[in-house]
C-alpha cells in the first residue's frame, strides 16, 4: 500500500514537467508593469498604461513563441517607492512575470531596480530619464532617452541656424533644473558655442528684468533655458516686453516640452525650439498608424509616454520571441541584442542598456501657442 | 545698460512697496502680525481673473472689484480669527502662529479648489506694447502699478493724517482701551484697517499679476517674505518708508543680479534686512519705537 502510493508519487512528480511541459504551449507569458495609477503624478502611468494596452492588442493577434498570448498584469505604484517594491515581489513571486515595465520615475527605479536585479527579473523603464539608472545592475534596461541625448540634436538645429554665442538661464533651487543647465552647458561647449553669460533665478521667481537686460546688453545669438515650465513662461513674456525679438534663438530643456508653455507664455513664446524624443505629428514609420489606433481607442490623443511605452511593450514582445522561451535570462540576453523600429525611431541598445541611438528626437518650434515640426 | 536696470529696479521696487502698504498699515498700526495678508493678495487676483475671463470686465472695473472682494474677504477671516486672541491680549507672536496655520489651510484649500496652475489675465486686457525712450523700455502694466502705489501711499498717509477715521485707527493703535472708552468703536475701526490692508492686497494682487502674468493660489506667499524686509526697513506702520523701502530693496536686487551675480540677489537682500535690525531696529525711516513709550 504504501509502496504503491510511493511509488504514484514518484510518478506524478515525473509526469508533472511534462504535463506542464505540454500545457505551457498555450498558456500565457506573465509581464509585469508597476505605473503610477493614482495620486497626482497619475497622468504619466495612466498614459503609459495605455500605450502598453494598445501595443498588447496588437501583439497578442499573432502571439509570441508560436502563438503564446502574453498577460500583462498592471500594479500602481502611486508614485511612492515602498509601495513600488512590494509591488515588484507580488509581481515575481505570485504573478510569475519573467519582465518587468516600468516603474514610472526614475525615484521609483532606484528603489525598484535593485530587487529585481538581484531576483535576475529583466526591467525595462520607460519614462526613467536620470543619470545612473542602468548602473542599477545587468537586467535594468530603459528605452527613455536621457536630457543629454536630447539637447545636442536641439543645439545642432540652433548651430545650423547660424547661432554661435549663446547665454545660459536656470532656476538654481530645483534639482531637475539645475542637472538640465548642467547638461546644456556641457552640450553647448561641445557644439563650440560661445557662453557669453551664465544667469540663474529662483523657480518661483516671477521677476527676471536684471538678467534679461544684462543678457540683451551682450547680444548673445540664442539664450537657453533650463527650468520648469511656469518660470520659462515667465523669462519670455518678461523679455518680450525687454524688446527681445526674433533675432535672439529662445532654447528650451526638457521642462519647456509642455503644452502649458503655449497656454501661459502665448505668442512671447513663439520661435522656441525644443528637443522631444517623440512627437504627435512625426512621420516615422508606424507613427501615423499608432497615432490613428490610440484615438480610436481611447478617443484622445497620445502623449510621449504612450508612445515610449507602446514601443516599449513591442520590443519586450520581440525579445521573449527571439528568447525562444518564456525565461527570465533568455529574455534578458534577446532584449540586449534588440534592433527595432518604432515610433520613436530607431532602437538599439548600448553595451550598457541604455538607448544606443538620437535619431529619433524631433526638435520643435513653438508657433501661435503650438508645438510643430521645426524647420 | 545702467539706465534699463535702473528703471527694472524702481519698477520691482514698486511692486514690493505695493505689496507691503496694506501689510505695514495692520503690522504697524494695529500690531498685528496677519499672514493671512497674502492670501488677501491672491484671493484679489483670482476675483479679478475671474472677472476678466468669465465676466468679460475691463481692468478699469476688474481692479476695484478684485480690491473690494479682497477687503471683504479679510473682514470676514480677521473678524473670524482676530477679536479672540486681543480679547486675551496675546502677545504678537500668537497672532503670528493663529495666522500662519490659517494662512496655510487657505492656500491649500484654494489650490485643491482651483489647481497649482499658473493662469494669466486674457492677453490685450491692457496694452503689451512698451515705451521706448533712449533705449530704456517701460510696459504700461509697469507704469499702472508705479502710478498706482504712489497714488495709493498719498491716500492713505492723506487718510491717517487729515481724517477722523485716521486719527480713530491711530489711537486704537496707541491704546485700544484708552481709545474705547473716549467713544472710539475699536471693532469697528479695527474691521475697517481689516477692510483697508486687505483691499491694498487685492489691487496689489490684480496689478502684479498683470505685470507678471503670474497668477496663481500661492503667489502671495513668495511676496510676503519681501513684503516682512519692506516694512521692517521702512519701518512699521510707516507707508512712507514702505514706499522708500520697496524701491531700495528693488534696486539692489536688480543691481545685485547685474553687476554681481544673480544667484546673489536673495543674499543681497536679507542681509540688508539683518543690518537694518541690527543698527536701526526702528526702521531706516520708523517712528515705531517712539510710539511703544
Amino acid at each position: 500500500m504504501q509502496r504503491r502510493s510511493l511509488g504514484l508519487l514518484a510518478a506524478a512528480f515525473i509526469a508533472a514537467p511534462l504535463l506542464s511541459a505540454t500545457s505551457a504551449q498555450a498558456q500565457p507569458v506573465p509581464v509585469g508593469a508597476i505605473e503610477i495609477l493614482s495620486g497626482p503624478a497619475a497622468a504619466y502611468g495612466i498614459a503609459i498604461k495605455a500605450g502598453l494596452e494598445l501595443a498588447l492588442d496588437e501583439i497578442n493577434q499573432k502571439g509570441v513563441l508560436g502563438g503564446r498570448k502574453i498577460a500583462l498584469t498592471v500594479e500602481d505604484s502611486a508614485g511612492n517607492k515602498d509601495q513600488a517594491i512590494n509591488a515588484a515581489r507580488k509581481l515575481i513571486g505570485r504573478d510569475k512575470v519573467i519582465a518587468i515595465i516600468g516603474p514610472t520615475l526614475s525615484n521609483e527605479m532606484f528603489a525598484v531596480g535593485p530587487v529585481t536585479n538581484e531576483r535576475r527579473v529583466p526591467t525595462l523603464g520607460t519614462s526613467t530619464t536620470a543619470s545612473g539608472i542602468t548602473d542599477i545592475g545587468q537586467y535594468i534596461f530603459r528605452t527613455s532617452l536621457p536630457e543629454s541625448d536630447v539637447i545636442p540634436v536641439t543645439l545642432k538645429t540652433a548651430t545650423a541656424r547660424g547661432v554661435k554665442t549663446i547665454a545660459l538661464m536656470y532656476a538654481n533651487d530645483d534639482a531637475f533644473s539645475k542637472s538640465g543647465f548642467d547638461v546644456m552647458k556641457a552640450a553647448a561647449e561641445k557644439a563650440g558655442l560661445n557662453i557669453v553669460t551664465i544667469e540663474s533665478f529662483g523657480s518661483k521667481d516671477a521677476d527676471f528684468s536684471a538678467q534679461l537686460t544684462k543678457i540683451k546688453s551682450l547680444k548673445p545669438d540664442a539664450v537657453g533655458i533650463s527650468a520648469l515650465v511656469e518660470p520659462v513662461s515667465g523669462v519670455l513674456l518678461q523679455a518680450r516686453q525687454l524688446g527681445f525679438g526674433k533675432e535672439t534663438l529662445f532654447i528650451g530643456g526638457n521642462g519647456s516640452n509642455s503644452p502649458k508653455l503655449g497656454a501661459i507664455a502665448g505668442a512671447a513664446a513663439d520661435g522656441l525650439i525644443v528637443g522631444s524624443p517623440w512627437f504627435i505629428a512625426k512621420e516615422t514609420d508606424g507613427n501615423p498608424a499608432f497615432v490613428a489606433a490610440f484615438r480610436a481607442k481611447y478617443s484622445k490623443d497620445p502623449d510621449q509616454f504612450a508612445a515610449q511605452a507602446y514601443d516599449a511593450m513591442k520590443i519586450m514582445a520581440a525579445a521573449i520571441d527571439r528568447a525562444g522561451a518564456a525565461d527570465s535570462e533568455k529574455v534578458t540576453a534577446a532584449l540586449a541584442k534588440t534592433d527595432f523600429k518604432g515610433v520613436m525611431g530607431p532602437f538599439q541598445f548600448t553595451d550598457h542598456r541604455d538607448p544606443a541611438t538620437a535619431a529619433g528626437v524631433v526638435v520643435l518650434t513653438m508657433q501661435d501657442g503650438k508645438f510643430g515640426i521645426a524647420k | 545698460m545702467l539706465a534699463q536696470q535702473l528703471v527694472n529696479g524702481v519698477l520691482l521696487g514698486a511692486t514690493y512697496a505695493l505689496f507691503a502698504l496694506g501689510f505695514t498699515l495692520m503690522f504697524g498700526v494695529l500690531r498685528v502680525i496677519n499672514l493671512t495678508y497674502g492670501f488677501y493678495f491672491s484671493a484679489g487676483a483670482f476675483i479679478a481673473l475671474a472677472l476678466t475671463t468669465h465676466v468679460g470686465l475691463g481692468v478699469a472695473l476688474a481692479l476695484p472689484m478684485g480690491a473690494i472682494g479682497a477687503g471683504l474677504i479679510a473682514v470676514a477671516l480677521d473678524s473670524l480669527l482676530l477679536p479672540r486672541l486681543r480679547h486675551r491680549r496675546s502677545a504678537e507672536l500668537d497672532s503670528l502662529m493663529v495666522t500662519l496655520g490659517a494662512v496655510l489651510a487657505l492656500y491649500a484649500a484654494m489650490t485643491a479648489w482651483l489647481g497649482p496652475d499658473i493662469r494669466r489675465f486674457p492677453p490685450g486686457l491692457i496694452g503689451a506694447e512698451a515705451w521706448e525712450w533712449l533705449g530704456v523700455r517701460v510696459t504700461q502694466a509697469q507704469v499702472l502699478i508705479l502710478v498706482a502705489s504712489f497714488v495709493l501711499v498719498s491716500l492713505l498717509i492723506a487718510l491717517m493724517s487729515f481724517t477722523r477715521l485716521g486719527l480713530a485707527i491711530r489711537a486704537v493703535a496707541e491704546k485700544p482701551d484708552a481709545a474705547g472708552l473716549m467713544g472710539i468703536n475699536v471693532a469697528r475701526t479695527s474691521r475697517v484697517v481689516s477692510f483697508l490692508s486687505g483691499a491694498l492686497a487685492g489691487a496689489g494682487g490684480v496689478l502684479i499679476g498683470l505685470n507678471f502674468n503670474a497668477i496663481q493660489p500661492y503667489m502671495g506667499e513668495s511676496m510676503m517674505l519681501r513684503g516682512f524686509v519692506v516694512i521692517i526697513v521702512g519701518g512699521m506702520g510707516d507707508s512712507r518708508g514702505a514706499l522708500i523701502a520697496g524701491l531700495m530693496l528693488g534696486v539692489i536686487e536688480v543691481l545685485t543680479a547685474g553687476y554681481v551675480a544673480s544667484g546673489l540677489k536673495e543674499a543681497v537682500a536679507f542681509a540688508i534686512l539683518v543690518a537694518v535690525l541690527w543698527t536701526r531696529p526702528q526702521g531706516l525711516f520708523g517712528r515705531a519705537v517712539g510710539q511703544r513709550a
